[in-house]
């Protein structure tokens, strides 16, 4: 097949599909196990120094940002991460110094809240590099390839642009209609995190609302860990099984962790806590101020309910599920300074 | 006498985007002024307008602005809450009519940067890259930018070709293998509202804001933009279109009324 232009962005996670079999054969049980156990365990067994991290969820919505909490108080180093459409999670691993390789479908940003300090001031002196550039399409299609099973998918997107040059895709002449053809490479995450709704606990999981693309990335993790907000019994599960979203057999490690996507949304149940992003912003403008941040949110506490509350408690948490339903007003002080 | 209506710019751009959006079509939308203006069609004169977000709301009947492009206010009351894979093949196959780009800087050819200022191997500026920005542009059969207008950003070469606009002219998308018959449509910015030839596929202004002028535009704009004879005065906000933005999308002014 003739390759018509090359990204000459680097390629991240990716396995020729026979050594990806050979290693889910010898690493991913199809036993049905109780997988419970805490962050601190979950963290410490499967993430390690040069990573590739995926989160699930998508900008500041159902992220496990308890989980992003643990990997930065056990100090991980080198990590890489999908930069696919990751916004707090992203800023808050780049600003303490555990992701210093990115590829960036869209990051450096806080959506409409604007742009990060705190990252853009690491990339600017040199402590994070951008590996390569995609889109969220792309990303997604990166792990649907991967999830297939399959070393490259065909799409549409990113052809004639800089996106292209500066991503790790290939484009060649469709053997079929002979038109060009974007090829992107299958991406398998080594570690990923996804928070749910509900899972049993062999991690069975549901999730209410939208997907965004976690279908594709929980297959084509290398580990996933599971964070959820409730843990039922297998039976509901089996009750409703068109419900399940992510399969036993792709799971590592299940861990309870109620509110675990705060400061982020969590639909049907938790709005973001923009008070919170406003603190944030505010503090992650200067170095002294990520460090105060860090030390109170996240080095000075042992357990994600002395995290919670230090947001605010009950009252807070009530005004956030209000919040969610549209019966209280938001308050978002970002947009005020 | 016609009353004297108060607005500010934005109000104004999010309206002379809103109706630019037909009834009975779809858009795919991010969330800031383009979803305001989705909105504003909904709740005006398209009100079934299909509204789709990329994480995979689809049908939303939107209650106010959301924050995060896959907040749950982006399938509020929706038709159907799938995947961006859904959404995106969806566009894909050619079921999105239009959608919305910001951009940082863009070029005559409607060639949108939202990736670096400066070398990407050195950048002046980091900033976010494409998002959905590229796959919207890439595959919806009519795209809106919104963007502020000045010599700056309407630029003879951007920086970086984030999202395919007509790229170096006529054919030349179909020639990159995207989809034949797409691409950018309007670009609404502060001063004007400006779409593109037909024929050489650049730039060219179709009318100027109220109080605006042609030469304002042309002295904003950093390449040469076709001005042709007759140039429109954009429509002002209704007081109608004014209630429902500041009342029912964005009551607490997180973008109309940020500075």
């Amino acid at each position: 097949m003739d390759i018509l232009e090359e990204g000459e962005g680097e390629l991240l996670a990716w396995h020729d599909p026979d050594e990806h079999r050979r290693w889910v054969l010898e690493n991913k049980p199809r036993s049905l196990k109780d997988k419970q156990m805490n962050l601190k365990e979950a963290i410490t067994k499967f993430v390690h120094d040069g990573d590739y991290i995926a989160m699930g969820g998508f900008g500041h919505v159902r992220v496990s940002m308890a989980a992003i909490y643990e990997i930065v108080r056990q100090k991980k180093r080198n990590l890489a991460m999908a930069g696919k459409t990751a916004v707090h999670d992203f800023d808050i691993l780049v600003a303490s110094g555990c992701v210093n390789k990115v590829e960036v479908a869209y990051c450096f940003g806080h959506e409409l809240r604007g742009l990060s300090p705190a990252s853009r001031r690491v990339f600017e002196n040199g402590k994070v590099e951008v590996a390569a550039e995609i889109s969220n399409a792309g990303f997604q299609w990166r792990f649907k390839a991967a999830a297939m099973g399959l070393p490259s998918i065909p799409t549409r997107v990113m052809l004639g642009t800089d996106t292209l040059k500066y991503s790790s895709a290939k484009v060649v002449k469709d053997p079929f209609n002979g038109k060009p053809i974007c090829l992107l490479p299958a991406c398998y995450p080594d570690v990923v995190f996804i928070h749910v709704h509900r899972c049993d606990k062999y991690g069975n999981s549901q999730i209410d609302g939208i997907i965004i693309e976690d279908f594709e990335l929980a297959r084509a993790a290398r580990r996933l860990i599971i964070t959820t907000e409730e843990i039922v019994d297998g039976e509901k599960i089996r009750n409703e099984p068109w419900k399940t979203m992510i399969p036993f057999y792709l799971v590592d490690a299940v861990v309870k962790v109620p509110y675990g996507s705060h400061p982020g949304n969590m639909p049907y149940l938790y709005y973001s806590d923009e008070e919170h992003m406003a603190e944030w912003l505010k503090l992650s403008k200067t170095d002294e101020g990520v460090k105060q941040y860090l030390e109170k949110y996240v080095y000075g506490i042992e357990t994600f309910e002395e995290y919670l509350h230090l947001i605010g408690g009950e009252n807070k948490l009530r005004y956030l599920r209000r919040l969610e339903q549209l019966k209280a007003p938001l308050k978002a002080p970002w947009a005020e300074g | 006498m016609e009353k004297k209506i108060e607005y500010t710019t934005i109000e104004l751009m999010a309206c002379a985007a809103s109706r630019v959006l037909e009834d009975k079509k779809s858009v795919l939308v991010g969330t800031g002024l383009p979803i305001i203006a989705g909105a504003l069609a909904q709740k005006t004169h398209a009100p079934n307008l299909f509204i789709v977000f990329e994480a995979g709301g689809m049908g939303t009947r939107i209650p106010m602005l959301p924050i995060s492009v896959g907040d749950s206010r982006t399938f509020y009351k929706a038709l159907m809450a799938n995947s961006m894979d859904y959404v995106m093949s969806t566009a894909q196959l050619g079921y999105m009519d239009y959608s919305f780009l910001g951009a940082a800087q863009i070029d005559m050819y409607g060639n949108v940067n939202t990736t670096v200022i400066g070398l990407h191997e050195k950048p002046k500026v980091r900033l976010p890259g494409s998002g959905g920005a590229n796959d919207a542009g890439s595959l919806c059969w009519r795209t809106i930018i919104l963007m502020q207008q000045d010599t700056r950003r309407f630029v003879e070469r951007v920086d970086f070709i984030t999202t395919p606009g007509y790229l170096s002219g006529p054919g030349a998308r179909e020639k990159a293998g995207l989809p034949a018959g797409t691409g950018p449509y309007r670009v609404i910015t502060q001063l004007g509202i400006m779409g593109f030839d037909e024929k050489t596929k650049r730039m060219m202004l179709l009318s100027v804001h109220p109080g605006m002028t042609v030469d304002q535009v042309k002295a904003s704009t950093g390449f040469e933009l076709i001005v042709p004879d007759k140039v429109s005065v954009t429509k002002p906000p209704t007081e109608k279109e004014l209630e429902v933005l500041r009342t029912e999308i964005d009551p607490a002014g997180i973008v109309l009324r940020r500075r």
